[in-house]
């Protein structure tokens, strides 16, 4: 195996009035050097528990790791002792956050926040890391560096304190970056430059990036791979150009015919019928069976197979890819 | 019966210079509170059974816009204007009758509908309010607009937490169209919702105005979205607009830069169609402290001296199409071709 993380069978379960119930069933994916994965699904679909899973930051005791593993250069996190495990993440796995509002501190200044991570896991003095920041503000194409490390947070606009929460995650150099709707709180003029940014980072520096995103625009723009979500499972992976141009699960299907830019003006939208699940209710072993247009009772009775698309493009599906488009 | 009456030609709703000003509290001590042109002087129209997507970014005025179109804003200058009698002028009658043609649906229905209130009794609300038949003939209308809306029977009796947010926007909507008004104004009603659901709500909002023939003032940040709905569009950005047109002409071949810049960084879900990330460089700068001449230029890759001094005014470029632009031609016959043709 080579690759940076691999995470196998993950379960995840949340209580709800004192019953455990499946958040995140068997979740199994992993991500190469190098590489970028999108985890695309809707509200509830499980995707930020998983990021925050990775990042040993899951709100327990109400969301727990019900079972699994998480392999990072072949060591098991989950395994890990707590102290062990921090030496990891925030360091060789870091994390970007969707409200950059919330997740910076706003009593300390931008350029103190970059520092305390930078000493929190190195040993080097605070003249030193306060260089280090200034060149990872300018890595960020920050206007202005040297002058924007005595900013507060509230004197930044959004997409410059999304700016800062990417020097910030960048600043001990990781392995892998999870990046978890960093741009849907954005104006598109700005989500179009931390995109930009984030790709050539993710070149320069040759770093793995786990893409968090209900935008399947925001997919074509920085994955390599993509995996879709729904109700706690995959649903679909594979490469990039095979989900988009061959999307053979039937929600898959159905999340594509939703965007109204892909359909003619005036076109009534191929909309998904019915609601997404809500939490506690009782699922049939194809979690779409109940909103999906070729569910038979296979559907509702067997769980559904890994149909091989093409090398390394899987539907779980009984019916995959038949009915076109 | 005022001067004003509609004739066949007057818009349903004219919006005609209007400036919305808020007052932001002073930055200092004994200080001044500044002023805050959200708005400022725009002017458009919708024909009856048209549909207007006005786009732009967080901060432009789209929303204050509709707000102030609906009351709900203050207006510091200019007129809107309802089937031909100005809305400042209306009172008693005529104002009911303004109020009952047009009306509204809100972002996030969680915030709009009263959470103590049954379903029925928050759409049978706006039929009392006008005094619309008796209570058998409410509950019946009622009953109509609901199955309309595809709720369920049973949805009438719940309050509105026991519903989804794509069930709570579609109360939302029995409610903005129970009276059956000409015009209804919508602020990003699919904004709060999943991709799954808000094409459920847009294909309602379009059966509607098929059925109703409505008139819509949509609001809304998406591109996508308003280029499916609408017919014509209209960019604001920091308080003005800065082209309008037929929808599907301004977004295939964008006459201003900013809508040039909005199209080539919006994201399309396709692996051919990457989004062009060097489009608008730098932020948008504070809305209550807009760059001088044309709002644009400090962002503008076509920015020359004249823009940073003297505001452009509208340019006609064909049929019905105004750009906002000193370089308006050199904009759409230099550069690329539509960047998504």
């Amino acid at each position: 195996m080579n690759a940076l993380m691999c995470m196998h069978e993950l379960v995840l379960e949340g209580q709800t009035g004192g019953r455990p119930r499946t958040i995140v069933d068997r979740l199994s994916i992993s991500i190469a050097p190098g590489e970028s994965l999108a985890l695309v699904g809707e509200s509830g679909s499980g995707k930020s528990l998983t990021a925050l899973a990775i990042m040993g930051l899951l709100p327990e005791p109400s969301v727990t790791v019900g079972g699994g593993s998480i392999r990072f250069q072949e060591a098991d996190l989950l395994a890990m002792a707590p102290r062990e495990r921090r030496r990891i993440t925030g360091r060789e796995i870091a994390m970007v956050f969707q409200e950059p509002m919330t997740s910076l501190n706003p009593v300390m200044r931008a350029g103190d926040q970059i520092v305390e991570m930078i000493r929190a896991h190195e040993k080097v003095g605070r003249r030193a890391a306060i260089a280090r920041a200034t060149e990872l503000l300018a890595a960020v194409r920050m206007p202005d560096p040297a002058a924007r490390l005595r900013a507060w947070p509230h004197q930044l606009s959004g997409g410059q304190r999304q700016r800062v929460m990417i020097a910030i995650a960048l600043a001990c150099r990781p392995k892998l970056l999870i990046a978890d709707e960093p741009t849907t709180a954005l104006d598109v003029t700005v989500q179009a430059q931390i995109l930009a940014l984030l790709g050539e980072l993710q070149r320069e520096m040759n770093m793995a990036m786990l893409f968090i995103t209900h935008d399947l625009g925001v997919v074509t723009n920085v994955a390599d791979r993509v995996a879709v979500m729904y109700s706690g499972r995959i649903v679909e992976s594979g490469p990039v150009r095979g989900i988009f141009r061959m999307p053979s699960h039937p929600y898959t299907r159905g999340l594509l015919g939703c965007i109204p830019g892909r359909a003619r003006p005036g076109e009534e939208l191929v909309a998904i019928p019915g609601q997404l699940p809500t939490p506690g209710e009782t699922l049939a072993p194809c979690r779409f069976a109940p909103r999906c247009p070729r569910a038979d009772e296979r559907c509702r009775s067997v769980p559904p197979p890994e149909a091989l698309i093409t090398e390394r493009h899987v539907a779980h599906c009984h019916h995959p890819g038949d009915g076109g488009r | 019966m005022s001067s004003g009456r509609a004739t066949l030609e007057t818009p349903l709703l004219e919006v005609d210079g209007v400036t919305v000003s808020y007052r932001l509290p002073s930055q200092r001590m004994f200080h001044l509170p500044r002023a805050f042109r959200a708005v400022d002087r725009v002017s458009l129209a919708v024909a009856r059974g048209e549909s207007l997507g006005l786009v732009g970014e967080t901060g432009c005025g789209k929303s204050s816009l509709a707000r102030a179109v609906y009351g709900l804003a203050p207006i510091a200058g200019g007129a809107v204007r309802f089937d031909g009698v100005d809305l400042a002028a209306a009172a008693g009658a005529e104002r009911r009758a303004i109020r009952r043609g047009m009306q509204m649906i809100f972002q996030d229905p969680g915030g709009s509908l009263n959470p103590r209130m049954r379903v029925e009794a928050l759409v049978a609300e706006p039929l009392e309010i006008h005094g619309v038949g008796n209570r058998g003939t409410r509950r019946d209308r009622v009953v109509e607009v609901l199955e309309a809306m595809g709720l369920a029977a049973g949805d009438g009796t719940r309050h509105p937490h026991e519903l989804s947010g794509g069930q709570r926007q579609r109360v939302a909507i029995a409610r903005a169209i129970v009276l059956e008004p000409t015009l209804v104004l919508a602020d990003e009603p699919t904004s709060a919702l999943d991709v799954s659901l808000q094409a459920q709500i847009l294909n309602l909002i379009a059966a509607l105005r098929r059925d109703m023939g409505l008139a819509l003032l949509f609001v809304s940040h998406d591109l996508d979205v308003v280029g499916h709905l609408c017919d014509r569009i209209a960019v604001m950005y920091l308080g003005r607009i800065v082209e309008s047109g037929p929808a599907a002409e301004v977004l295939a071949s964008p006459g201003h830069p900013y809508t040039r810049d909005l199209v080539a960084s919006s994201p399309v879900p396709d692996p051919d169609r990457p989004i062009r990330s060097a489009a608008a460089t730098g932020d948008p700068p504070d809305p209550a402290a807009p760059p001088a001449g044309c709002r644009y230029h400090p962002r503008c890759v076509h920015a020359t001296d004249i823009c940073a001094s003297e505001s452009p005014a509208f340019t006609r470029i064909g049929a019905d199409r105004l750009v906002a632009c000193h370089h308006a031609e050199r904009v759409m016959g230099g550069k690329s071709g539509p960047p998504h043709a």
